[in-house]
């Protein structure tokens, strides 16, 4: 008997076809044309032209670009802010999105208005960014701003306070929008996790007659891993790639304190003085820190227990195939 | 004795945790209404006490200020909702169009071509904006909107989510049987999955309109002229010299950029909400 059969599979490649081209039109190619824009000579408002960079006396000096902008002192300030900036907003937001999702878990104590609570906490997270920085521009303003006013009723502080003077206020202003933005979005993903988590090991954890505080480090904790690597590794992508904030805020000042290497990419090429070339290098170097982190952050929390369990797993089938 | 100490534990506990919350639920609000309330004062007025608790009654004079300099919100308006709706629309759809094929159909590349997307999932768009500029510079399309929202088609997160979310909601006799129906591949796609698919839609469009109206940096580069702009890129306006000393102005500005989106979360929070947790979901 023949049964006559239908190839669907066609179809497969035919519904995926708009998404290849465009991912290689719209996000591939541009990433090939910024590495190769990084090794050569193109700079100036409307150029189309370009060639490999040569140095002062015309022999091809192709990583010129990745040289100079490695020795230009800005873009490492700029890698150094970033990072500071982006470490004292996840410290603090990883901190308090741990403690929130810790009391709205909790099995003993159902905090009321708890929906609410949520909502009011995410929602800077969907606001503009552009917006925020600019409103908190205008709140810490000197010598009158809202802020000035409140600490100083509040007798925190004598006088008003210039916080765009200062490079540590100022920066610590940017980790502060940047938490305030983001802990609320922490904090879901984290809840979401602890609602994932089978409750029989916290029944189990219970009757054993672990506390709650020991239930959420030796239980909860452990098993969120994933989401924490998860988080730490979008949070760190994103973070790396700063701009709204610090450039409507102070634009980079005060003393380029709060400048980001987005920035510095930006001002580069698209603020007067259309070094195209150094901005794709500086991309570049960016996106390869990007990469190296990722991978490192990858392997050193990947899950352990996951890896000896499998190894376990396929020793056991092993066996059992000798068996057999 | 040892009960009622306790008890005091346990108040103790519940108020800390009462007082935080609320610490922080006024912490995320008061921005916002000191923002709002600045935008009915005068200059002197923000001068005089910055925080302003009432509203005042300089909200017409504010606006003629603001929209009789560079800000002008209708045009900003008008222009993000062309670009955001564009870039919902084509994300949302042709990201379950490629969900659907790599669920629906087997094919020889079809677990490389997972893979491939898992690995492109989250390349930073903002690091490869030199050779995207520098692209549609040559094809002469900076200052329009097709190279903002083209782009959209290719959504690797969302075609994964698309993907987790069929798995778990399609069963397949479904196209098996819409197929002895003599229905089409492409019709059956139309008809019967995106409807199946309704939920995840909504959430995923909720988040890429949101996304897409926020996002500042590659329209920045593309978009020079002013009329042209879109919202954040009017934003960053109220950050120059025209607008130093219009106090009341700027915080208007601000709310105008600030309100449709204060609409649309208070309407949808909790989809919104929901949505995030979905969304991390995801592996």
């Amino acid at each position: 008997m023949r049964k006559k059969s239908v190839s669907y599979a066609k179809y497969g490649y035919i519904f995926s076809i708009p998404f290849v081209i465009t991912f290689l039109v719209f996000s591939l190619y541009p990433i090939i044309y910024t590495l190769v824009i990084g090794f050569t000579d193109l700079r100036g408002l409307g150029v189309k032209e370009f060639h490999i960079l040569r140095n002062s006396e015309g022999a091809i000096d192709m990583f010129g670009n990745f040289r100079t902008v490695l020795n230009n002192k800005t873009f490492t300030t700029s890698l150094k802010n970033t990072v500071i900036m982006w470490v004292a907003n996840f410290i603090p937001q990883i901190g308090m999105a741990l403690l929130l999702t810790a009391w709205f878990t909790n099995r003993n104590f159902k905090v009321k208005g708890q929906g609410a609570f949520k909502v009011l906490i995410y929602m800077p997270n969907i606001i503009t960014a552009a917006t925020i920085a600019i409103l908190f521009n205008s709140l810490f303003g000197y010598p009158k701003g809202p802020v000035n006013d409140i600490l100083m009723k509040l007798n925190i502080i004598d006088g008003p306070k210039n916080f765009s003077l200062q490079r540590g206020t100022a920066r610590g202003v940017v980790a502060f929008i940047q938490f305030w933005m983001w802990y609320g979005n922490t904090m879901i993903v984290l809840i979401a996790g602890v609602l994932g988590i089978n409750p029989h090991l916290f029944e189990a954890a219970e009757i054993d007659g672990a506390s709650p505080t020991q239930i959420f480090f030796r239980v909860t904790l452990p098993l969120l891993r994933t989401i924490l690597l998860y988080i730490l590794v979008t949070s760190m992508i994103g973070g790396l790639q700063m701009f709204d904030i610090p450039k409507l805020f102070l634009n980079g000042g005060p003393d380029q304190a709060t400048v980001t290497s987005s920035m510095f990419i930006h001002g580069q090429a698209f603020s007067g003085s259309y070094l195209y070339n150094r901005a794709s290098a500086a991309s570049m170097i960016v996106f390869a820190i990007i990469i190296v982190l990722s991978i490192i952050l990858f392997q050193v929390l990947k899950d352990k227990d996951e890896i000896a369990r499998r190894k376990y797993l396929k020793a056991q089938r092993k066996a059992a195939r000798g068996r057999a | 004795m040892k009960q009622a100490s306790m008890s005091a534990k346990r108040t103790t506990y519940k108020t800390i945790v009462y007082i935080v919350c609320t610490f922080l639920a006024i912490l995320s609000i008061f921005p916002f209404w000191i923002m709002f309330m600045n935008a009915t004062r005068s200059t002197y007025e923000i001068q005089q006490s910055s925080i302003g608790i009432v509203p005042s009654k300089y909200f017409m004079n504010n606006w003629k200020i603001l929209t009789g300099k560079a800000f002008s919100p209708m045009t900003g308006f008008v222009n993000s909702m062309t670009i955001s709706v564009g870039v919902t629309i084509l994300a949302v759809y042709f990201s379950s169009l490629t969900a659907y094929a790599l669920m629906a159909y087997s094919w020889k590349l079809r677990q490389a071509f997972f893979s491939f997307i898992m690995a492109i999932l989250m390349i930073p768009a903002q690091l490869s904006s030199i050779g995207f500029y520098q692209f549609i510079y040559r094809i002469g399309m900076t200052n329009k909107f097709t190279p903002l929202i083209i782009p959209a088609i290719a959504s690797p997160a969302m075609v994964f989510f698309m993907r987790q979310y069929l798995m778990a909601a399609l069963p397949l006799e479904i196209v098996d049987s819409a197929r002895i129906d003599g229905s089409r591949e492409f019709a059956t796609f139309n008809r019967i999955i995106l409807p199946i698919m309704k939920p995840a839609l909504a959430t995923q469009a909720i988040f890429t309109f949101v996304g897409s109206w926020n996002n500042l940096f590659i329209p920045l580069i593309l978009l020079t002229n002013k009329s042209k702009y879109t919202m954040p890129i009017m934003v960053s306006l109220l950050r120059g010299d025209i607008y130093k000393t219009e106090y009341g102005s700027v915080y208007l500005g601000l709310s105008l950029t600030v309100l449709p989106l204060f609409v649309i979360y208070f309407m949808l929070a909790k989809y919104i909400i929901a949505g995030v947790a979905l969304g991390a979901l995801k592996e």
